[in-house]
């Protein structure tokens, strides 16, 4: 593939064709806030925090999923590119908790001098979480609407289509068929939308009971990789522990088999190994 | 296949092949991250053929389902050569310069007419020709299987019809077109690459072939039998006949994975000594002298290899509780109470013990695989990036290596005919969020879990006045259970489907017949003839 | 695919009008289906199948929608999803009869229709009937939809039917009779198109300088060029959804000259090479809908298509109006926009290059086919050709369209509808709508024309004006332009899903709290600027111009500023 050369901030950079301006700003040891994009995901281009100008552009562009031309000539850290992502992220956080967003994305936010209390208003923060069984939760007060989930659960990874976007402005929001209980919808309980989602909204139920507990602690813990028990297809797992327990299984996303996603069995079904009738 | 126990591709060529046939395979449900790489393949514009009986979740994938009669599979792989050799389909190019057995395989199918094809499946004639001219027509093709195609007494036959398919057409050997058969269980595969097969050492090196045996011998410093062992079927046999008398169980559970429940429990009953070593206090372990707790997942150093033929590392994350131990520990300990200076080695030294005696494994260092994310064997030296896929020594002109044979194959209906008082055929399989026969997925809370039914038509049920949930007797001629009515859209008038997971509540096995395949050893669970009581 | 369905069984009303529209189902016998990809094909029957469900049940109901599941193999939950995207789907509804008086901006000052009793009420943005408002929409089961009026009219037309080019047979010729057409001039310009050649079709299009009247004005010889360049199996699509606050004209013409909007619509098929064609009319414009299929009906059955057309209903939604939701709800999706690139022309509705224009712009290319490109040239101005329905709403005396040259001025357009009431005094007027601008006296001196109206800081949009007059209370006006942009917005990206809340939220602090005023122009300030950088579309980008311009010109927020 050709390689193609492109302006980011002044400096010349070059990238093989196909490549993204995240990507291109990535390469040379750059970074930019995303959301909504996921790596194992075509970019849903919906949560605007990683815009970008690119001159002769009208509007700013994503830089997530814009692709490059030759000889694109790419600002990132204009005023005007800053004040929207600033205001993209104060507005997020004004209606929605953030508050298990990776702490990336909290230095971001500091990073810009994101300020949400500016912005009141409707907001679905202090929505209870829908607890419905013991396998995960959907706690969507957290929930920014980065589509991954769908996506995840729909043509790009699981194709279950248990969930899906449901009405339309301020009031969209993730639902089953008819808002029906997960146990009634078509979820198959894979939890591959548990693997892409960015804000804690959905968790598995240990990891989100101990994190309600506080006892859920990053530092405190190890991830093993090995192959799933069950079937012979090879999934790798990354078993987490905290002192000696598991706490999760999830599965790595640059492994080409998986990428980042596992079924029921393979998530959920290792309570065999704590089991008592050992 | 045509020597090497495996698949022969890559997940990632379903991806991009036109043609994917799935034949007695729900991967869907168990298999379901093979089924995501299908499913690229079908948004990237492959058509997917379904071959089952019932129409299953990957049949409503799929661009044509072929409902076939349980057991006909012979037949309907027969007809479809017939019919790519009658179309001038076959790529002689191919057949000619790498195949052997082409003249006698089309001689042994011309009687596969596509009528007398639908009338044993029971599937029409036009939905086999378009089958046909799809895979032979495709650009590259995959064809798929799991335990429908070899759970039959027969098992070994239906591969071979698969496999002389994909010959006709050239369909093996390229990137994108393959045989496909999908392993139940995540390390089948590695037990096979490791030599848990009555007639090979590691590395599938026939144990008959004195030149290998020695090397083995001499590494291990120990004599090796001679002669093939006995597979399962042949050992049950022998248990019968009480020529085994003593029994040490790895890992199975028996007394409730076998065909012909009643009569396993018999047998290991008779037995005079039992070891049972396993993770859990499983029925068959319930039965044994001596009980070995092992350590489980998760809780041991080692190897597995998949379906793609990908050996991958796997790991310990926690201890085994109580007094269980590694398996490899139990196993040298037992060797040192017999008398043998075994010791306690790490997994890696086992794993770099093999590398020196299995040549396909050679170039598979703990480092790489762990670099690598795994390998797929063959690899024979540490710079071999490893084999995507198997069998392009095909394409090579001239062939310089061993040609690939037909072998024909005759249709012969299941052992457990269908009668007046036995109408019913019964057919098994898994479902999506449990496995085997429950000893590991039992143990976690799913919301989706149905529990052990007897799945049935609509059409079947109201002939037999029965509703959703109701119990009824299901009578094979062998044994009877109970079980309760679970009315199944998949199924049509005349078939039944029970799942393996709930052998304490519903144990099928007592209903299955143990007649096997002579060449696998693979009993016929998939085919039972049944009558059900209200 | 394999669908788990909720357990509720449609009745069979439901199912046979669903496969009224699907055709009876196969009957499996268990041995073979035929699934995948020929039966996901027809995905995009998803929002007629909705239709068909609404119109006999009164609502989307569960068994409905898994009867809709199965038949079409999408997931019941997509079914779902895309049904709530829509205003006139009553998922999970009461079932019955159900009322939308409008509540809008030009109807505002008329009071509000009065509704049925025993009818379920659900208050509408504009209907696009402010020529004769006060309007209200209503669904019977069985029946369907009909319009109810309030306004006295006499008739759509009240400009001398000689000055007419684009509305001559409004009024004037049978719209349901295809004759009456052929009689006035129908279908000579197809012909005489086919008779030159897509080529020289395009040439007289360049130099007739047309460009597009949806908004964008974008020139149509350029963009059908790109269209007939582009390989591959093409689509040309009619833009008839219509739904910006203060706008009716496209209803006018697919109402009165259905015919012309089917002719044209061939000659952009002839000339881009496309095969197939879509006419999508807003859901809320029932009588459109119904005489465009009956002229599509009429013409093919007379042998006069090449181009295969299919009315497509939307089911209320003003963002399926931008092209690209548009395309996603035409394929059976959630009304969604997509980011641009890539352009319609390159990947269009099913990914395949598709053509679209608005009705008005493609009437008007049969005005160019008849007069040729150089005489159109000469209408209107330089930068602006030809002739311009323009919509005149609210508080004027003979609201209406109106078909000017370009040229005209905003007073032109008021006279001709007869001023304002006498003894009052113009307030404002509101230039393209609720994604348009506020202007005062001044600004009706402006020609309106693209260049003109962009230097002024004006816009004409789709050709709304909205005449307020000196006894308007503004705030609630600019609030519901406001609440207008937050119920629209599909709710895809941040900037608009909770920038057109906030802009709403600081207006009413605003006005409540006149004190807070300096502070809440400054967020409006920030707001504005970022959904104007950072939305997807159109509808984001300029959710807060009529705001931002109100206070500007000191309709709202002014004794505080
Ligand atoms: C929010 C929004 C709503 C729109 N609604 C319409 C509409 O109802 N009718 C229309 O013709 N164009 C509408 N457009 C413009 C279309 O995207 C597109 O530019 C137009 O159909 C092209 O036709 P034209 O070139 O003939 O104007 C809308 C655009 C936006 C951003
Ligand atoms: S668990 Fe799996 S099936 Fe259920 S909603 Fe998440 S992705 Fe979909
Ligand atoms: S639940 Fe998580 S993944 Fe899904 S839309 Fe919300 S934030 Fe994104
Ligand atoms: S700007 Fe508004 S309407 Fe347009 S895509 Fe974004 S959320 Fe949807
Ligand atoms: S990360 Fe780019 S739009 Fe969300
Ligand atoms: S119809 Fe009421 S404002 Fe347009």
């Amino acid at each position: 593939m050709a390689d193609l050369t492109l302006t980011i901030d002044g400096g010349t950079v070059t990238v093989p064709e196909g490549s993204t301006i995240l990507d291109a700003v990535r390469s040379v040891g750059g970074d930019l806030p995303t959301l909504c994009h996921g790596p194992t995901l075509e970019p849903a281009n919906v949560c605007r925090v990683c815009m970008v100008e690119v001159e002769g552009a009208g509007a700013l562009v994503p830089s997530c999923s814009r692709v490059v031309d030759e000889g694109m000539v790419v600002h990132t850290d204009t005023d005007r590119a800053r004040h929207s992502r600033t205001v993209v992220m104060e507005l997020l956080a004004s209606s929605a908790d953030l508050e298990r967003v990776d702490d990336r994305f909290s230095a971001w936010m500091e990073d810009h001098g994101a300020d949400p209390a500016r912005f009141t208003g409707a907001t679905i923060e202090g929505r209870p979480a829908k607890v419905h069984d013991d396998l995960y939760v959907r706690d969507y007060a957290r929930c920014i609407l980065c589509y991954r989930c769908v996506d995840a659960c729909g043509e790009q990874h699981q194709n279950t289509f248990a969930i899906t976007v449901a009405g339309r402005g301020f009031d969209a929001h993730i639902s089953t068929e008819f808002d029906v209980a997960l146990p009634d919808s078509a979820c198959v309980y894979c939890g591959n939308c548990i693997a892409v989602c960015p804000t804690g909204a959905l968790e598995g139920k240990i990891a989100w009971d101990m994190k309600e507990a506080g006892t859920w602690d990053i530092d405190r813990q190890e991830v093993t990789r090995t192959v799933c028990s069950y079937c012979g297809v090879g999934c790798n797992l990354d078993i987490h522990t905290q002192e000696g327990a598991i706490v999760d299984v999830t599965s790595p996303e640059d492994h080409d088999v998986t990428l980042g996603n596992l079924c029921i069995k393979g998530r959920f079904g290792w309570s065999f190994v704590v089991s008592v009738d050992e | 296949m045509f020597g090497a126990g495996g698949g022969t591709s890559s997940y990632a060529e379903i991806e991009e092949t036109d043609v994917i046939l799935m034949w007695g395979s729900n991967a869907r449900e168990a298999h379901p991250i093979f089924f995501h790489h299908v499913l690229k393949g079908v948004h990237n514009g492959a058509r997917l053929f379904a071959i089952d009986p019932r129409r299953t979740a990957t049949a409503s994938w799929a661009d044509l389902w072929l409902g076939i009669d349980v057991g006909s599979d012979i037949a309907l792989a027969n007809a479809v050569g017939r019919h790519i050799i009658e179309e001038g389909l076959h790529r002689t190019d191919f057949i000619d310069a790498a195949t052997t057995g082409f003249d006698a395989y089309a001689e042994a199918v011309d009687r596969y007419t596509l009528e007398h094809a639908a009338r044993i499946t029971g599937v029409p004639a036009s939905a086999i020709a378009e089958l046909a001219t799809a895979y032979a027509t495709a650009g590259t093709a995959q064809l798929c299987w799991t335990l429908g195609i070899t759970e039959h007494h027969n098992g070994t036959e239906n591969v071979h019809a698969l496999i002389d398919l994909a010959l006709l057409t050239g369909h093996v050997g390229r990137w994108g077109s393959g045989l496909v058969p999908i392993r139940g269980q995540n390390n089948v595969q590695g037990g096979g690459d490791m030599g848990a097969l009555p007639n090979k050492l590691p590395g599938f090196q026939d144990v008959e072939d004195d030149t290998i045996r020695s090397r083995f011998e001499s590494a291990w410093d120990a004599a090796i039998p001679t002669r093939s062992g006995k597979h399962i079927s042949l050992m049950n046999e022998a248990m019968d006949e009480g020529e085994i008398r003593c029994l040490y169980v790895l890992g199975e559970n028996p007394m409730q994975s076998e065909a012909d429940g009643s009569a396993m429990a018999r047998r290991l009953e008779g037995l005079d000594f039992m070891v049972a070593q396993d993770i859990f206090l499983t029925r068959t372990a319930e039965l044994a002298d001596v009980v070995l707790p092992a350590a489980g997942w998760g809780e041991t150093e080692g190897t597995v290899t998949s379906s793609e033929r990908r050996v991958q590392r796997s790991r310990k994350a926690i201890d085994p509780p109580g007094s269980a131990r590694d398996d490899i520990d139990i196993l040298a300990g037992l060797a040192r109470a017999l008398g043998h200076d075994w010791d306690d080695r790490p997994a890696k030294d086992h794993w770099d013990e093999l590398r020196l005696l299995s040549p396909m494994h050679a170039g598979m260092s703990y480092d790489r695989l762990e670099a690598e994310g795994g390998l797929q064997w063959p690899c024979p030296d540490e710079a071999h990036p490893g084999t995507p896929f198997l069998h392009g020594r095909l394409w090579d002109r001239p062939l310089t290596s061993k040609r690939a044979p037909f072998v024909a194959t005759e249709f012969v209906p299941p052992v457990d005919e269908l009668d007046h008082d036995y109408p019913i055929r019964l057919t098994t399989g898994r479902r999506l969020d449990s496995y085997n026969t429950g000893v590991q997925s039992g143990k976690y809370s799913s919301p989706r879990r149905i529990g052990g039914s007897i799945d049935l038509s609509s059409t079947d049920a109201s002939n037999l006045g029965v509703e959703e949930g109701d119990t009824v007797r299901v009578i094979s001629r062998r044994g009877e259970i109970s079980a309760p009515v679970r009315i199944d859209p998949t199924l049509r008038a005349g078939l039944a489907f029970m799942s393996i997971h709930f052998p304490d509540d519903t144990d099928v096995n007592q209903l299955t017949i143990d007649a096997w395949d002579p060449k696998a050893g693979t009993a016929e669970f998939k085919a039972t003839a049944v009558r059900v009581e209200a | 695919m394999d669908l788990r369905l909720l357990s509720e069984r449609p009745s069979a009303e439901e199912r046979s009008a669903v496969d009224a529209l699907l055709g009876s189902p196969e009957r499996g016998d268990g041995r073979v289906a035929v699934g995948g990809h020929a039966v996901r094909a027809r995905r995009h029957l998803l929002l007629p199948a909705l239709h068909a469900l609404q119109d006999a049940a009164g609502a989307i109901t569960r068994g409905g929608v898994a009867y809709i599941s199965e038949r079409l193999s999408i997931p019941p939950t997509d079914v779902f999803g895309v049904a709530s995207f829509y205003e006139l789907f009553e998922v999970d509804g009461p079932g019955g009869v159900t009322e939308r008086p409008c509540d809008d901006i030009a109807c505002m000052g008329r009071g509000v229709a009065p509704v049925g009793a025993g009818t379920h009420v659900e208050p509408s943005a504009c209907l696009g009937q402010c020529d004769r408002g006060p309007a209200v929409l209503r669904h019977e089961p069985g029946r369907g939809y009909t319009v109810r009026t309030g306004g006295a009219i006499g008739g759509p037309i009240h400009q001398p039917r000689s000055q007419l080019r684009l509305l001559r047979r409004v009024g004037a010729v049978d719209p349901t009779s295809l004759d009456a057409y052929l009689d006035s001039g129908g279908f000579e310009a197809l012909a005489k198109a086919k008779a030159m050649g897509g080529e020289a079709v395009i040439a007289e299009l360049e130099a007739s300088g047309l460009r597009g009247r949806g908004g964008a004005a974008f020139p149509v010889g350029r963009k059908w060029d790109g269209v007939r360049r582009a390989a591959g199996d093409k689509v040309v699509i009619a833009n008839g959804d219509e739904s910006e606050p203060g706008t009716f004209k496209d209803r006018v013409v697919m109402e009165d000259d259905p015919f012309a909007v089917v002719e044209a619509l061939a000659l952009f098929g002839f000339v881009t090479g496309a095969k197939e064609g879509f006419i999508y009319v807003r859901g809320e414009y029932p009588t459109a809908a119904a005489r465009l299929e009956a002229a599509v009906a009429a013409a093919g059955e007379r042998g006069l298509l090449d181009l295969a057309i299919e009315v497509r209903r939307g089911a209320g939604a003003y963002i399926c109006g931008e092209e690209t939701a548009l395309f996603a709800s035409i394929e059976g999706f959630r009304g969604e926009p997509r980011q641009k690139p890539p352009f319609p022309n390159e990947a269009g509705v099913f990914g395949r290059p598709t053509g679209i224009n608005n009705i008005e712009t493609l009437v008007t290319v049969l005005e160019v086919l008849r007069i040729g490109g150089a005489t159109f040239a000469e209408l209107g101005t330089e930068g602006s050709t030809g002739p311009k329905l323009f919509c005149v709403s609210g508080d004027v005396d003979r609201p209406g369209v109106y078909e000017v040259e370009f040229g005209a001025t905003g007073r032109d357009l008021l006279d001709l509808a007869g001023g304002v009431a006498a003894g009052r005094a113009l307030g404002a007027v509101l230039f393209g709508g609720a994604a348009g601008v506020f202007g005062g006296d001044d600004a009706l001196d402006v020609p309106l024309t693209f260049e003109d109206t962009r230097a002024a800081r004006l816009t004409i949009g789709a050709g709304a004006l909205i005449v307020f007059d000196d006894t308007t209370d503004f705030e609630p006006v600019v609030e519901r332009i406001a609440r207008f942009f937050s119920d629209e917005s599909c709710g895809q990206c941040v900037p608009c899903r909770v920038g057109t809340v906030r802009q709403g939220e600081s207006l009413q602090r605003m006005f409540s709290n006149p004190a807070s005023t300096p502070l809440e122009v400054r967020l409006l300030g920030d707001l504005a600027k970022a959904m104007d950088d950072s939305s997807i579309c159109g509808l984001g980008r300029t959710a807060s111009l009529a705001v931002r311009s109100a206070i500007d010109l000191g309709l709202v927020g002014a004794a505080h500023g």
